[in-house]
């Protein structure tokens, strides 16, 4: 079972480079911030599972949960940041 | 291997599949509030299946616990996230596009008529 743990983190791990391509390219900023919250997501999801592949899961998932708050607020300071600043055209 | 563990890789894979298919919409659609249906969606579903996942594997115990309420957390606040970027892009004054014009459907330029930070 940690093994498959370990293949699906791995996995993950490949997949993060899709929207780190979003970041890098996207037109707008509001575009590479979307990435940035998907690429915290997924690795929400890395460090649940390395605390699940390692057998230290109660220390592992306490720091996912202090991850997952700082990516929501993140995200909605930064748009509210934006927010504010009007096109002007 | 015992009924649980297989049940707890299924759901880990097939939330895998679906961060991989939300992963994909973010690069492939055409315009910044298609790409945000794409990952308040698919990213919030992917990461509740593999976390409830994770539950069975475990068990009844603390750790399980806390895998609900991440997973509670991640279900609440990840749309919210999404709600609030795709407001935010509205007040900022970034238009959807209504058609397809030929240019993006031939997978060449992105919809970035009105787009300040390129």
């Amino acid at each position: 079972m940690t093994d498959a743990f370990m293949v699906i983190a791995n996995l993950l791990a490949v997949i993060i480079v899709i929207p780190l391509y979003r970041v890098m390219k996207g037109p707008t900023v509001f575009d590479r911030l979307l990435g940035v919250g998907a690429i915290g997501t997924k690795t929400l999801v890395i460090i649940c599972l390395i605390g699940f592949i390692y057998g230290r899961a109660e220390m592992f998932l306490d720091i996912a949960l202090v991850y997952a708050v700082l990516n929501f607020v993140s995200v909605i300071a930064i748009a509210e940041y934006f927010k504010s600043h009007k096109l002007d055209q | 291997m015992a009924f649980n563990d297989i049940l707890s890789l299924l759901m880990v894979s097939v939330g895998t599949f679906f961060m991989f298919v939300s992963s994909v919409g973010i690069i492939r659609l055409p315009d910044f509030y298609t790409r945000i249906h794409a990952m308040g969606k698919g990213d919030t579903f992917g990461i509740m299946l593999i976390l409830f996942g994770l539950c069975i594997h475990e068990g009844f115990t603390l750790v399980t616990a806390k895998l609900i309420l991440a997973l509670v957390f991640v279900g609440v606040t990840n749309p919210v996230a999404s709600h609030a970027l795709a407001r935010a892009a509205l007040r900022y004054g970034l238009k959807p596009i209504f058609e397809l014009s030929k240019k993006t459907l031939k997978g060449k330029g992105e919809a970035d008529g009105n787009a300040l930070g390129t």
